[in-house]
């Protein structure tokens, strides 16, 4: 479903025409990401997140595949194939970093891609299954990630491996068998090693197939834009190209430029030196991280340090960050208010940045060592991120008187030249 | 002749209205199911610990070089055990405690072999996320109570390996292990 004014596939080159009538591929790409597509005229740069995350995808994709034709995943030899290909492979040097601070690169547009879904509202009606999809997306980078971490087998790979597998382990009965299952063994081995690595090279084109979806439901009520008010007419819109592709192309210069920064100057500043130690699964590293991404959930796990009533520390944790991202799913419903954008709701605006600097405060505890002042500040951080999303956000919906809503999408643009 | 009438004279209709081809029609989607659902069984059942894992069944350690106050660190099927041979001190301290008020009520004497009080046998795996604590190994951290600190998460054991403070639900496990002479001890 398009708008009416959408402009029509209509191939003039005879070869096209013949493809079009059998297999209608161009006018679907036309239709998507061409002239075909027309979308808000006011879009700003935070709309390039998307396109970003799908470039970030990309990236990983070929470099992935890559280094799959040079790396062994057997645990004698995971670690020596890995340096092999930093020291051996040609350009494997430039591959390995480009993968490893391509995932970094990914994580910061998706949460970015995320935050801007949570300041304009883009979660609320008619677009709650591209949030969803959305969640689905993220959910499954983090489990493609963490297994990707395992892969090169040093001891943040290993003790990564063993403690995110331990989660499972918090599960009462069947937690133990569980992790048993999961690793197929007792501890981390060949076994683990060679599973990580085969869902590894599977989940980045089930999350492929996932955008798909993700932009299925997105092209049915169209993209949302920065007011929050929806298309009334024709002159509220663009067509997606040359417009939104070159604002895009724009974006992807400024990402590229950003990554080869991190990637040139600074391949290491993101990963964790204890990973360049090869696995032992006789000596814990002292000071057990994740990558940076998963820091703001990691200090939520931690948070936890009592029982309380008959359920123990441990899986408290577990539950906790585990409902840290469950409860993003019902957002569309704990947030009533039918003003999408936070520009126009001035209570929201107050405590959606409060939520973003709750937010770095747990990610900063989540990469502090497991001691005081840090289990404190993330007890009271992870207490307030869900009553953000449970008690704050529906109050608010209730309670808020919202600014003005512009009458179309074309007035409020028209205002702001004004 | 096949007919896609149902008719009552040929008995295709029962009292109740159920047709032949309902029955048929239930029948093979069971099968099939059933089929589906069995071949699940083995897609499931690789993932467990695969033969040569389980292979790997009991060590012996000779353990007549630990002093008292030392411990060992060795390896059973791929984890870290602990042995340790605990001072007077370690023991009066740990018996000191009543077991009652602990998070995992246990006293010395249930996690050690009788007559054998001094040697400690554990696991070196936290029960909180599987980290290896420290305090076996010379010069390690051995926390606050004097047994065992895991640093990933903070978790801190007593000298009775029992859990005293931090997010860990229980004591470190005691493994399966029988006394094969005074110097030499079997584990699994």
């Amino acid at each position: 479903m398009s708008f009416p004014w959408a402009k029509e596939y209509k191939p003039q080159n005879p070869v096209m025409q013949w493809l079009d009538s059998r297999l209608p591929l161009p006018r679907f790409v036309f239709n998507a990401v061409g002239a075909g597509y027309p979308v808000p005229r006011n879009l700003n740069y935070f709309w390039n997140f998307g396109v970003l995350s799908g470039a970030a995808l990309g990236i990983q994709i070929i470099t992935g595949i890559i280094l799959a034709m040079h790396f062994a995943a057997n645990g004698a030899i995971a670690f020596d194939s890995v340096e092999h290909i930093m020291r051996d492979v040609n350009s494997g040097w430039l591959l390995r970093y480009a993968h490893a601070n391509g995932a970094s690169m990914f994580f910061i547009v998706v949460y970015l891609h995320i935050f801007r879904g949570l300041f304009y509202g883009s979660y609320k009606a008619p677009r709650e299954m591209v949030w969803l999809l959305g969640l689905v997306i993220f959910l499954l980078m983090m489990a493609t990630a963490f297994m990707g971490y395992v892969l090169p087998w040093g001891q943040m790979s290993f003790w990564g491996a063993k403690v995110i597998t331990g989660l499972f382990g918090a599960i009462p009965l069947v937690g133990e068998p569980i992790q048993t299952w999961l690793l197929g063994g007792f501890a981390p081995d060949n076994a683990a090693l060679n599973r990580f690595f085969s869902l590894h090279y599977l989940l980045p084109f089930v999350i492929a197939g996932v955008i798909i979806l993700h932009i299925w439901a997105l092209h049915i009520p169209g993209s949302s834009n920065p007011t929050g008010v929806e298309v009334k007419s024709e002159q509220d819109t663009v067509p997606f190209h040359p417009y939104y592709t070159a604002k895009d192309g724009f974006g992807l210069g400024v990402f590229l430029i950003v990554f080869a920064i991190l990637l040139f100057f600074a391949p290491n500043y993101l990963g964790h030196p204890d990973n360049y130690i090869p696995a032992n699964p006789m000596s814990t590293p002292a000071h057990i991280v994740p990558e940076w991404y998963f820091w703001p959930f990691y200090a939520i796990l931690r948070a936890f340090t009592v029982d309380f009533l008959f359920i123990p520390a441990k899986l408290l944790g577990v539950i906790a960050m585990f409902a840290s991202i469950l409860l993003l799913f019902f957002l569309p419903w704990l947030d009533n208010s039918p003003v999408r954008s936070g520009h126009y709701r001035p209570l929201f605006r107050q405590f959606f940045w409060v939520l973003c600097v709750d937010v770095l405060i747990l990610g900063y505890c989540g990469g502090a060592p497991a001691a005081e002042p840090f289990v404190m500040i993330s007890q009271v951080a992870a207490a307030y991120y869900f009553a953000h999303f449970l008690i704050i956000l529906p109050i608010i919906s209730k309670i808020e008187k919202p600014a003005p809503l512009p009458a179309s999408i074309t007035e409020a643009v028209l205002a702001k030249q004004a | 002749m096949a007919t896609l009438e149902p008719s009552a004279e040929n008995g295709d209709i029962s009292e109740a209205g159920v047709r032949r081809r309902d029955f048929i029609n239930i029948a093979a989607v069971s099968f099939a199911g059933v089929g589906a659902g069995t071949i699940l069984i083995p897609l499931v059942n690789q993932m467990n610990p695969s033969a040569d894992v389980l292979a790997l069944a009991s060590i012996e350690v000779d353990i007549s070089a630990i002093q008292a106050g030392q411990a060992i660190k060795t390896m059973w099927r791929k984890q870290p055990v602990f042995i340790r041979n605990l001072t007077p001190e370690e023991i009066a301290a740990a018996e000191k405690v009543d077991a009652s008020s602990l998070r995992d009520p246990e006293t010395l004497e249930q996690r050690t072999k009788e007559g054998k009080k001094n040697w400690l046998i554990t696991k070196g795996v936290c029960t909180h996320l599987g980290c290896v604590p420290l305090g076996a190994g010379e010069g390690e951290v051995k926390g606050e109570f004097g047994g065992y600190f895991c640093p990933c998460h903070g978790s801190f054991y007593d000298t009775a390996a029992r859990i005293r403070k931090g997010p860990a639900p229980k004591n470190l496990e005691v493994p399966e292990y029988v006394f094969k002479s005074d110097t030499v001890v079997q584990i699994g």
